[in-house]
């Protein structure tokens, strides 16, 4: 077991871990942050994408010990600092970006990312940046127009299928 | 995954005495390691992240022209810095998904030889000079079969060269659950011939496909691909294409990587 130490969502959270401890594991089990979720546990669905020092990563996909002084930001620390929702969050409330929402997590995350580094993308780069998270239930469509929407891209032609 | 050791070093001289303990592994972005430590399929005692060492990180030009990547560099930083070779940096740009790149390495790709890898192709046909901690190895020398390179136990890729072609292109045949290619030819144009380099279809990983480099040579256009073939005898054979199918893919892409080198 060693100590490892990060700021999540702004503040300072520390634990014991072993060598092999996941960050996922880490966020849920340890620091209880169950928002992040573990879909296939195989780095292909980005149920569990977090931001580590700025960078989307597939948080089943990297040792706790890997993110030690990094500065994690999880699906807890995206709502505006009075508790509603953030801008991308609200859009895929707003456009019925989800259904079940076991994704939903991910792809926030997925497209917070995409957002900073590309503030206005096409519709293709929309769905070219989600090619790690994956959705069983809405077919990505509306998924796509809450990000283009968040964007403040008018998605009014892009019709409901 | 059974558990093991972490260490983060500083240094390549550290990583390098850190990799000395037996049973330890490097990891680089993990991208692929991690899943083999999650199916027990590997059972090292430590892990020696080679994430924390400066001069391992980047992508810079050499005095010869070449590109030099550290072999810690993610696959975004090649995409977003290795403009002034456009071939490579679009290779890099598809390999995975964003958060993939984000973490996955250059040298850990190579390290690792996936026989459906993008990089192994990108480096054999640049004719790639693969730098460790002890000697540098010519991509031609290097790729000995899937999974398998010329590194020892132990050694660590500190730096990869590229030499910038005239023209070149990555095209890549998704198989679509995994994205790995299930076929992709990277075609390069040096002053002195082309290079083929094919990964996703040989059961001996990444290889140059010689009688294409020859045709091309002399007229570096897609015709001249026409007529020739591979055997599917010895290309991978799955239940997402067979030996024959990935055989015509790999003229196929030959042609599309021809017709859109730049």
């Amino acid at each position: 077991m060693a100590q490892v130490s990060m700021t999540v969502n702004g503040k300072a959270a520390s634990g014991e871990v072993e060598g092999r401890t996941l960050l996922s594991s880490f966020l849920r089990d340890q620091l209880m942050l169950t928002g992040t979720h573990v879909g296939c546990d195989t780095s292909q669905c980005g149920a569990c994408v977090v931001h580590v020092d700025g960078q989307a990563v597939k948080s089943c996909t990297m040792l706790a010990m890997e993110a030690d002084g990094a500065d994690v930001a999880t699906i807890e620390g995206q709502a505006n600092a009075d508790g509603s929702l953030n801008v991308i969050q609200q859009a895929f409330q707003d456009h019925h970006g989800l259904q079940c929402g076991f994704c939903t997590p991910g792809m926030v995350m997925s497209a917070a990312a995409l957002l900073k580094e590309n503030p206005k993308p096409s519709e293709t780069e929309v769905r070219e940046y989600l090619e790690g998270n994956i959705c069983r239930c809405t077919g990505y469509h509306n998924i796509v127009k809450a990000i283009m929407a968040a964007s403040g891209q008018d998605v009014s032609a892009i019709a409901a299928e | 995954m059974y558990n093991f050791e972490f260490e983060k070093p500083g240094s390549v001289a550290d990583a390098v005495a850190a990799l000395g303990a037996d049973d330890a592994q490097a990891l680089g972005g993990g991208q692929t390691l991690i899943p083999t430590l999650k199916q027990r399929l590997a059972m090292p005692t430590k892990l020696v992240s080679l994430k924390g060492i400066a001069e391992m990180q980047g992508v810079c030009t050499g005095d010869d022209g070449a590109i030099c990547i550290g072999g810690a560099t993610s696959h975004a930083t090649v995409a977003a810095e290795a403009g002034a070779y456009p071939a490579l940096a679009a290779t890099a740009a598809h390999i995975g998904d964003p958060a993939v790149r984000n973490r996955g390495t250059i040298g850990g790709s190579l390290a690792n030889n996936d026989p459906s890898a993008c990089y192994p192709a990108a480096a054999l046909g640049s004719g790639a000079t693969i730098v460790t901690n002890t000697r540098e190895i010519a991509a031609d020398d290097y790729f000995q079969g899937m999974f398998t390179t010329a590194l020892d136990e132990g050694e660590i890729i500190t730096e990869v060269r590229f030499p910038v072609p005239e023209k070149a292109n990555y095209q890549k045949f998704v198989q679509p659950a995994s994205r790995f290619a299930l076929v992709g030819v990277y075609v390069a144009k040096y002053a002195d011939g082309v290079r083929v380099a094919i990964t996703g279809a040989s059961n001996d990983g990444v290889f140059r496909w010689t009688e294409a480099e020859a045709a091309l040579s002399s007229n570096f256009s897609p015709d001249a691909v026409d007529g020739l073939s591979l055997s599917g005898d010895d290309m991978i054979s799955d239940l997402h294409g067979t030996g024959d199918y990935r055989a015509h893919l790999c003229g196929v892409m030959t042609k599309r990587a021809v017709a859109a080198a730049a």
